[in-house]
């Protein structure tokens, strides 16, 4: 056999423990079987941004000679797993340290396996996961992104969920038994070895075939040479801006041509423009400046600009005029404005869905907010599962 | 045209230190931005740059920092908008400003300064070692040692004109002896103001410069997918610095009748048999002592290194590829190094190593911490090369000149 490459791609800083615990995990569970590995994190992704995809790598082999040729890698560049750790990252991954959006299954090859935590259904990830020209397999992890936060691990039992799925669909890696030993030894917690257990008796993996997936096409990028880049490391400003979309009113603000934030967010905001009062407040406080200005000086939150800080709900007088819904609520970055000029009415029924959504399918949080304990949300996660 | 109606730049002559013809070399040029923080030998300079300035003779933004460390920085920054800037410094105040010296290399930064140089700390002491200024080797500073007071003045002109290139747009350090040289009061001539404006056009930085009219990010953090490139636009600029530096003396020459050869000064070298070779002020002994020893009839010449970085490797190899032997002394240590030689030993070994008919290269270490190297000293070292020259036989042994034991 040659050498097991799994990468996991988490968001930064929130998820940085979970992405490093499932590397070990993977490498002490495959230990357990007598093979070695390694589990690094992506270098270039150092220092992680808030929400940024960043990436973790595990790597198994039979010996220390297979394991060399992939050690001898600054990254890995292909994958035989591939685990997103949350599930609006299936839209595609843009980190500061790569160029352009990237499909989730970048990495992955024929027969491959791509895990992904989340409470939806293949079938509304392939929405956005891009299509590939082979097949390979999907298999859900239940549960909501994990925000484990930076400084301590709030114990919500993803990583040895995805470990327990990875010895079912992915046992050239490890068998369960090994992994219950790892568990054991690397935690020392009877409730996480329970978790595994039944995380590998209820993963099922799904074919995916050519036919399913974005068929959007993969943004590529260029990089100069020397001596076509700017020297004594300047790099020109980006100029200040101009009218609302081409129109002579409003106003747009120029923005990074090579750096779209379509991907960063896990929440976008959603704009009543009924009850908007033109007050000003949501464009002024936005740190990404993503708000353009219409020539009626309504505000349109711009989705290559916004990375879902939610700012402008917080700062926001009027009521419900701003609401934070969750990405995975939408399948394009259409401008709201725009609809809302199209058809007032028919935007009205499409806001209401996605404030709906925001409520009622999947609230998300930031991760400055703790998530709560396992405890807490297995009694959801269950009542969910018998429904 | 009537003859009174001529106007012939004049020079005047000045009995003045090697700190003080750079102080009238900043003058001269309009420097705009100087820092200072005293530390010996360099501060001399400061003195005298203060004393231009209150006396009226001269017009900058002199600013005294807390430190070494942000004296390099203001200058840097200074340099970014636009600004002529000068700066020095000795021993391990430059080390303090190693930070800023090396961002200011990467950023393309012309900053022009002066390294009096002086022992690193401990023991604390004042006198000359080149270990100072030999920090900065690889970090795209140019580097070059003065012997004289004159060529302070002369290298400094050149300096701004050499660094603020557009094809270059690196720094400068311009190394002198603590004492002999930063010290001693000889007679120079300071060429007119209209004779340097020939000479010297202004700094223009042009779309690098930061300027609310041309917004710029400067010095961005960047990935593994950059910066090979940036150090490699840096490597070319060097290069082109290598090959703008005899055009530089050639048009100082005909401005001001001095500076012939860029690279390095050769002394009796047209039939000599064996060469020494050293920076800075050691010329001197090296010549008086050379005086005597063709006096009884040995074939030795002596060349005087001027610029270290870029490395002078074609034009070095040219002259030295005509002796059987170079004693080259450094006033510098590299503990550890192959052979355990001094910098300049091991650099021009490693610029000969694929000459076919190359000189066997001595290595000797002398006048450390200030130590005269005496004239008695140079005729041991030529001997010692000779001999080798003689055997035939390669000598790896560095020797030590004037240690006591």
């Amino acid at each position: 056999m040659s050498a097991v490459t799994v990468e996991v791609v988490y968001r930064g800083i929130f998820q940085k423990n979970l992405g490093q615990r499932i590397g070990r995990g993977i490498v002490l569970a495959a230990r357990k079987e007598g093979k070695i590995g390694i589990s690094f994190g992506r270098y270039g992704d150092s220092p992680e941004r808030n929400g940024i995809p960043a990436k973790q790598f595990a790597i198994v082999a039979d010996d220390e000679l297979e394991l060399q040729v992939s050690m001898a890698r600054y990254e890995p560049t292909v994958a035989d797993v591939t685990i997103a750790v949350d599930d609006t990252l299936c839209k595609g991954v843009e980190s500061w340290a790569w160029y352009g959006t990237q499909p989730i299954n970048k990495l992955l090859h024929e027969g491959g396996l791509l895990v992904v935590t989340s409470i939806h259904s293949p079938d509304t990830l392939l929405q956005w996961v891009h299509r590939q020209p082979y097949e390979y397999d999907i298999a859900i992890v239940k549960g909501p992104a994990s925000f484990s936060g930076l400084w301590v691990y709030k114990e919500d039992h993803t990583e040895v969920r995805v470990l327990g799925t990875l010895a079912r669909v992915a046992p050239q890696l490890f068998g369960l038994k090994a992994l219950e030993q790892a568990i054991m030894q690397e935690w020392n917690d009877n409730l996480k070895v329970v978790s595994a257990q039944k995380a590998f008796d209820r993963a099922v993996p799904r074919r995916v075939s050519t036919d399913e997936g974005n068929p959007a096409a993969v943004e590529e990028f260029e990089k100069p040479k020397y001596w076509e880049m700017q020297d004594a490391i300047v790099v020109k400003g980006i100029a200040v801006g101009k009218g609302f979309r081409g129109e002579e009113g409003g106003f747009q603000p120029e923005r990074n041509p090579y750096f779209k934030k379509y991907t960063t967010r896990t929440m976008r905001p959603v704009v009543d423009f009924d009850k908007c009062v033109k007050c000003t407040l949501c464009w002024l406080q936005c740190p990404d400046s993503c708000f353009d200005v219409t020539p009626e000086h309504l505000y349109d939150a711009n989705m290559e600009a916004c990375c879902g800080c939610g700012v402008c709900e917080a700062v926001c007088p009027v009521e419900n005029c701003i609401t934070m819904v969750t990405e995975t609520a939408f399948v394009d970055n259409t401008s709201q404005y725009e609809m809302w000029k199209q058809d007032t009415q028919g935007y009205q029924g499409w806001l209401q869905e996605k404030i709906a959504a925001a409520k009622t399918v999947e609230h998300r949080g930031h991760g400055f907010h703790h998530r709560g304990q396992y405890a807490d949300e297995i009694a959801a996660l269950q009542k969910e599962e018998d429904a | 045209m009537r003859a009174d109606t001529l106007v012939i730049p004049q020079e005047t002559e000045a009995l003045i230190s090697g700190c003080e013809a750079i102080a009238q070399a900043c003058k001269l040029a309009d420097v705009d931005v100087i820092t200072g923080y005293p530390i010996r030998p360099y501060d001399t300079v400061m003195q005298a740059i203060a004393k231009l300035i209150s006396n009226g003779e001269f017009d900058a933004e002199y600013i005294i920092a807390e430190s070494e460390h942000s004296q390099f920085e203001i200058v840097k920054h200074a340099s970014a908008v636009g600004a002529r800037v000068f700066a020095g410094s000795s021993g391990v105040g430059w080390f303090y400003a190693m930070e800023a010296l090396a961002v200011t290399a990467g950023l393309r930064m012309p900053v022009v300064a002066i390294v009096g140089n002086r022992a690193l700390d401990d023991p604390g002491a004042f006198g000359v070692e080149h270990n100072d200024a030999l920090a900065v080797r690889d970090l795209g500073w140019m580097l070059t040692w003065v012997d004289t007071a004159q060529e302070a003045l002369d290298t400094a002109l050149m300096a701004w004109r050499l660094a603020e290139d557009r094809r270059v747009l690196l720094p400068i350090a311009i190394g002198m002896d603590g004492a002999y040289l930063t010290h001693s009061q000889v007679l120079v001539k300071v060429p007119s103001q209209e004779m340097v404006e020939q000479f010297l056009p202004p700094y223009d930085r042009a779309e690098l410069q930061l300027h609310p009219d041309n917004p710029i990010t400067v010095a961005p953090q960047v990935n593994e997918d950059w910066l090979i490139e940036i150090r490699k636009q840096s490597d070319e600029a060097m290069k082109r610095a290598k090959s703008l530096i005899p055009d530089v003396y050639a048009d100082f020459h005909r401005t001001f009748g001095r500076g012939e050869s860029p690279w390095f000064e050769e002394y009796m070298m047209e039939d000599a048999e064996i060469a020494l070779l050293g920076q800075g002020t050691i010329a001197m002994p090296l010549k008086v002592a050379v005086r005597q020893l063709r006096a009884q009839g040995q074939k030795v010449g002596v060349v005087r290194l001027k610029w270290l970085r870029p490395f002078p490797t074609e034009e070095l190899r040219a002259t030295l590829s005509k002796v059987k032997a170079v004693g080259v002394i450094d006033r510098d240590y590299s503990f550890g190094s192959p052979f355990h030689a001094g910098v300049l030993a091991t650099e021009m070994r490693s610029a000969l190593y694929s000459l076919e008919k190359r000189p066997y290269v001595v290595s000797f270490i002398a006048g450390l911490g200030g130590r005269e190297v005496t004239a008695e000293n140079v005729i041991d070292m030529s001997n010692m090369t000779m001999k080798v020259a003689a055997s035939g036989k390669a000598d790896t042994e560095t020797h030590w000149i004037g240690v006591r034991g």
